[in-house]
C-alpha cells in the first residue's frame, strides 16, 4: 500500500525575524548565529587551555627554571587543560558549533525544531564556562585533582583547590550537562523529524550521521557524569559517604565510611568512554564529507560507513572499564572489557579503509581542508594502533599512567578531532561569512600544526616505554628515568610552544579574511550537499526561500558521475531517467 | 523485486528511513519528550545503581526499611503504611492524567483542564506526604545524610538524594501540569490541537514509573 507523501512542517511556518542588535547577535534564535556563538566561546576557552598546556610544557622541559610554577599550580594546569579541552572545547565546538550550523542546513530545515530552547542552551553553556573560569578567582584556585577528578583525593586536604575549586568544577559540569541536554534534544529531534522532502535517512551526509550518533551518546552518557558530580558535591559539602571509604588523612581519621571510590570510576568512565566517541563520531562524519568533496569522488561504502558509526556508538557503552584495568576491579571484568574494546577496532578499521578507498584513484585536490582531512586519517590510525596496545590488559598494566597513555589519547582524541575541526572551519568558513580563508596562511598553519604535533607526541610514546610517569611535576633524580628523557622533554616543549604560537596565524586568518578575504560565491568547493545550495551566502534566517524548502532527489555523494556535465550533481538536482535511484 | 521478505515486507525499514519524519505524524514536542525521558532514565538508573553499590560496600548493617518506615496507626506500627498511601495516590494520578489526555483529544477542554488540575493536586499531596516523611525521619528517627542511629550512613544519604531528586521531578511536574492546564482552559491550543496534554502526560507517567522502581528498590528490599 502506498503511503502518502509527507510535507515538511517547517515549510509553512513563518520565521520570526529579529530587529534589534541584541536579538540578532546576542539572544538570537537563528541556529547559525547560535553555532557561531558556540564556536567563538569554545575556541576562546580552548585558547586558555592551550596556554595552560604551554605552561605545563615549560615546567616539564625546563624544571627548576620557573618560580611561578609550583606543584600545586602544575596540577591545576593539568586539570583545567584536560577538562576544558575535552568538554568545553571539543564537545561544545563539534556538537554545539558544527551540530547547530550543519544539521538544519544539511537536512533542509529552516531551523532547529525548538529555536528558543536552542538559544537558552548556548547561554547556559556560556554560564558553565564562566563558572569554570571563576575557579581561577576563588580562594585556593581551581581543583588540581586531574581531569578524572577521582575521589577520595579530589575532595581531601592536600589536593589543590579542595575548598572551592572542586565545587566550581563540579557545578560547572552540571550546568554544562543541562546546556548540552537542551541543545542535544534539539539536534536529535531535528534530524529525526524535520528533514526536507526527499531527505531520507540514507541520503543524509555522513556529517549529520556522525553528529546524530554523537548527540545520542551524549544524551545517554552525560547522565552518569551528572549523577557522579551531584554525589561528589554531596560528599564534599554535607559529608555523605558515596565515594568515600573510611579514611585517615594527614594523621586524622575522617568522618567518612563505607563508600566506594570504584563506584565513581565506573560512573565517570561510563560517561568518559562514550565521551571519546562524542568527540570522534562528528569528526568521522565531517572528515568523510571533506574527503569526498575534495577528492571529487563518492564516499566508498556509504551504507557501511553509516552502520559503522552506529556500531561504534553502541559498542562505546560497553567498553568503559578498559580505563580501569589497574583500579583493582575483578580480572574477569578486564577480560570482558578488553574483548569489547578490541571489537571496536573492526568498525573503526572499516571507516579508515573506506576513507582510503575513497582517495584511491580519486581526483584529489590538495586544498587546505583536504590536507587536514588526510592528516586526520594518518593521525587517527597512529592513535588507534596505540589503542590496541592499551586495550589489552597485560600490555596496559605496565604502560598505565605513563606518557604512552598521554601520547595515545592526545593523538586519537586530541589532535585528530582538532585537525578535523580546522579542516571543517576552512571548509565551511565561506558559507558562514561569504569569504574564503587565506590559502597561504592556511598552508603555513597546516604544516606547522601537523608536523609540530608529531614532534610533540611521537617522542612521548618512547617516554612511556622507558617508564616516565604521567602527571608528575618533575622527574627529579629517579633512577628509572633514562638520561635521554631530559633532552626529549626540552624538544617537545620547544615544539609545543612553536605550534601554540602558530595558532595565532589561524586566529589572524579568521579575522583578516572576514574583512579582506576573497569573495567565495555560493559554492566554492563545488559540493553537492544542501548547505551549499542556499539562495544566499551566508544563508539568511530561515535558510531557504519563503514557503519553499528544497527537494532532495539523490544522495550526498554524486561526484564525477559519468555522463554528467559537471563533476558534481547537487542533491537538489532531479534524477534523470537513466540513473538508478539511491 | 520478486518476494520481499522480513522487515522489508512490513515496510518498517522503508517507513523509518523515509524522508521528513522517522516517526510519522508524531509532533516534535512529543518526540523530544520521549528522547528527554530516555536520557532522564539514565540519570535515575545511575542513581539506583549507585545506591545498590554503596549498600553492598558499606560495612555497617543496613537499617530495616519496614521498621524505619513504619507508621503508628490505632496504636500498632504498620510497616510502609505512609509509603503505600503515597504510592496509591501517585498511581491514581496517572489514571486521572490518562483521562485528561482522552478529554484533550476529544477537544473537551473543560474536563481536560479539570482532570489535569486533579492530577496536579494529587501530585502536590504526594510531595506534601514526602515532606511529612522526611520530617519524621529527620526529627524522630534522627536520620541525616551523613549518618543515622540505625546503621549504615549510606541509608540516609541515598534515601534523601534519590527521593529528593524524584520529589523535585514531581514538583516540577505539578508546576508543568498547572501551567498547561491553565492554557488548556484558556483555549490556547484550540488551533494547534491537544498533543501538549499527552506530552505533559508522558512526563507524568514517567515520574510515576520511576517511583515504582524507587519503591521496589528502596522500601521493599
Amino acid at each position: 500500500m502506498a503511503v502518502e507523501a509527507q510535507v515538511p512542517y517547517q515549510e509553512a511556518i513563518e520565521v520570526h525575524h529579529p530587529h534589534s542588535w541584541i536579538t540578532k547577535y546576542w539572544f538570537s534564535q537563528d541556529h547559525k548565529v547560535i553555532a557561531i556563538q558556540y564556536g567563538i566561546t569554545a575556541i576562546g576557552v580552548g585558547l586558555v587551555a592551550l596556554a595552560l598546556s604551554a605552561l605545563m610544557r615549560l615546567q616539564l622541559g625546563f624544571p627548576d627554571t620557573f618560580d611561578f610554577i609550583d606543584p600545586e599550580a602544575y596540577y591545576q594546569f593539568i586539570t583545567m587543560h584536560g577538562m576544558i579541552m575535552v568538554i568545553y572545547l571539543l564537545t561544545a565546538l563539534l556538537l554545539g558549533g558544527f551540530g547547530n550550523y550543519l544539521i538544519p542546513l544539511m537536512c533542509g530545515a529552516r531551523d532547529m525544531v525548538f529555536p528558543f530552547v536552542n538559544m537558552i542552551s548556548y547561554h547556559v553553556y556560556f554560564l558553565s564556562v564562566i563558572v569554570l573560569l571563576a575557579s581561577y578567582f576563588v580562594p585556593g584556585g581551581p581543583t588540581g585533582a586531574g581531569w578524572t577528578l577521582y575521589p577520595p583525593q579530589a575532595i581531601l586536604e592536600g589536593t589543590p583547590g579542595v575548598d572551592w575549586g572542586i565545587l566550581t568544577m563540579l557545578g560547572s559540569l552540571a550546568i554544562f550537562i543541562v546546556a548540552f541536554t537542551m541543545g542535544g534534544l534539539n539536534y536529535v529531534t531535528t534530524i529525526l523529524q524535520a528533514r526536507t522532502r526527499g531527505m531520507t535517512l540514507m541520503r543524509m551526509p555522513l556529517s549529520v550521521w556522525g553528529i546524530f550518533m554523537a548527540t545520542v551518546l551524549g544524551l545517554l552518557a552525560f547522565p552518569a557524569l551528572f549523577v557522579s558530580a551531584i554525589m561528589m558535591l554531596l560528599d564534599k559539602t554535607i559529608g555523605t559517604s558515596f565515594f568515600m571509604p573510611a579514611i585517615s588523612s594527614i594523621g586524622e581519621t575522617l568522618d567518612y565510611s563505607g563508600g566506594s571510590p570504584l563506584l565513581f570510576q565506573h560512573l565517570f568512565w561510563f560517561f568518559g568512554h562514550p565521551e571519546v566517541y562524542i568527540v570522534a563520531l562528528p569528526a568521522f562524519g565531517i572528515v568523510s564529507d571533506l574527503i569526498s568533496t575534495h577528492a571529487r569522488k563518492n564516499i566508498f561504502g556509504y551504507r557501511m560507513m553509516v552502520w559503522a558509526i552506529v556500531a561504534i556508538g553502541v559498542l562505546s557503552f560497553i567498553v568503559w572499564a578498559h580505563h580501569m584495568y589497574v583500579s583493582g576491579m575483578h580480572p574477569w571484568f578486564g577480560f570482558f572489557f578488553a574483548t569489547t574494546t578490541l571489537i571496536i577496532a573492526v568498525p573503526t578499521a572499516i571507516k579508515v579503509y573506506n576513507w582510503t578507498l575513497t582517495l584511491w584513484r580519486a581526483n584529489i585536490h590538495l586544498t587546505v581542508p583536504m590536507l587536514f582531512a588526510i592528516a586526520f586519517v594518518i593521525t587517527f590510525v597512529m592513535g588507534g594502533i596505540t589503542g590496541l596496545f592499551l586495550g589489552n590488559v597485560i600490555v596496559d598494566v605496565p604502560l598505565s599512567d605513563t606518557y604512552f597513555v598521554v601520547a595515545h589519547f592526545h593523538m586519537v582524541m586530541g589532535v585528530a578531532p582538532i585537525l578535523v575541526i580546522f579542516g571543517a572551519i576552512y571548509h565551511w568558513y565561506p558559507k558562514m561569512t561569504g569569504k574564503m580563508l587565506n590559502d597561504t596562511l592556511g598552508h603555513i598553519h597546516f604544516w606547522v600544526t601537523f608536523l609540530g604535533t608529531y614532534i610533540i607526541y611521537y617522542p612521548m610514546h618512547y617516554l612511556g616505554f622507558v617508564g616516565v610517569p604521567r602527571r608528575y611535576f618533575a622527574n627529579g633524580d629517579m633512577a628509572i628515568i633514562d638520561s635521554s628523557v631530559e633532552m626529549l622533554n626540552q624538544t617537545i616543549t620547544v615544539a609545543a610552544l612553536i605550534v601554540g604560537i602558530f595558532q595565532a596565524v589561524f586566529i589572524w586568518n579568521l579575522i583578516y579574511s572576514y574583512f579582506r578575504g576573497k569573495d567565495s560565491g555560493h559554492n566554492p568547493w563545488k559540493a553537492t550537499t544542501l548547505e551549499w545550495q542556499t539562495p544566499e551566502t551566508p544563508p539568511r534566517h530561515g535558510n531557504w526561500e519563503d514557503k519553499k524548502l528544497p527537494t532532495v532527489h539523490r544522495w550526498a555523494y554524486d561526484y564525477s558521475v559519468p555522463g554528467e556535465e559537471d563533476d558534481f550533481v547537487p542533491q537538489t538536482a532531479p534524477q534523470t531517467g537513466s540513473q538508478p535511484a539511491t | 523485486m520478486a518476494e520481499a521478505t522480513g522487515l522489508r515486507n512490513l515496510q518498517v525499514v522503508d517507513d523509518w528511513a523515509a524522508d521528513v519524519e522517522v516517526f510519522r505524524g508524531v509532533p516534535w514536542g512529543k518526540a523530544m519528550m520521549w528522547i528527554f525521558l530516555l536520557s532522564d532514565t539514565f540519570i535515575f538508573t545511575c542513581f539506583l545503581t549507585a545506591y545498590m553499590t554503596v549498600r553492598m560496600t558499606t560495612s555497617e548493617p543496613w537499617p530495616n526499611p519496614s521498621e524505619v518506615f513504619a507508621l503508628e496507626a490505632f496504636g500498632v506500627p504498620v510497616p510502609l503504611l505512609l509509603i503505600a498511601i503515597m504510592t496509591f495516590i501517585l498511581i491514581t494520578s496517572s489514571g486521572t492524567m490518562a483521562m485528561a489526555v482522552n478529554m484533550g483529544y476529544r477537544r473537551r477542554r473543560g474536563p481536560a483542564a479539570l482532570l489535569m488540575v486533579i492530577t496536579a493536586l494529587l501530585g502536590a499531596s504526594f510531595v506534601g506526604m514526602q515532606a511529612f516523611e522526611w520530617t519524621k525521619l529527620i526529627m524522630d528517627e534522627g536520620v541525616r545524610p551523613w549518618g543515622n542511629p540505625m546503621g549504615a550512613p549510606q541509608f540516609g544519604s541515598t534515601f534523601f538524594m534519590i527521593t529528593g531528586f524524584h520529589g523535585l521531578h514531581v514538583s516540577a511536574g505539578v508546576v508543568y501540569l498547572a501551567v498547561v492546564a491553565w492554557r488548556v482552559w484558556r483555549g490556547r491550543y484550540e488551533k494547534q490541537g491537544y498533543d501538549i496534554v499527552e506530552i505533559t502526560g508522558l512526563y507524568w507517567h514517567f515520574v510515576d514509573l520511576v517511583w515504582v522502581f524507587i519503591f521496589a528498590f528502596f522500601y521493599l528490599w
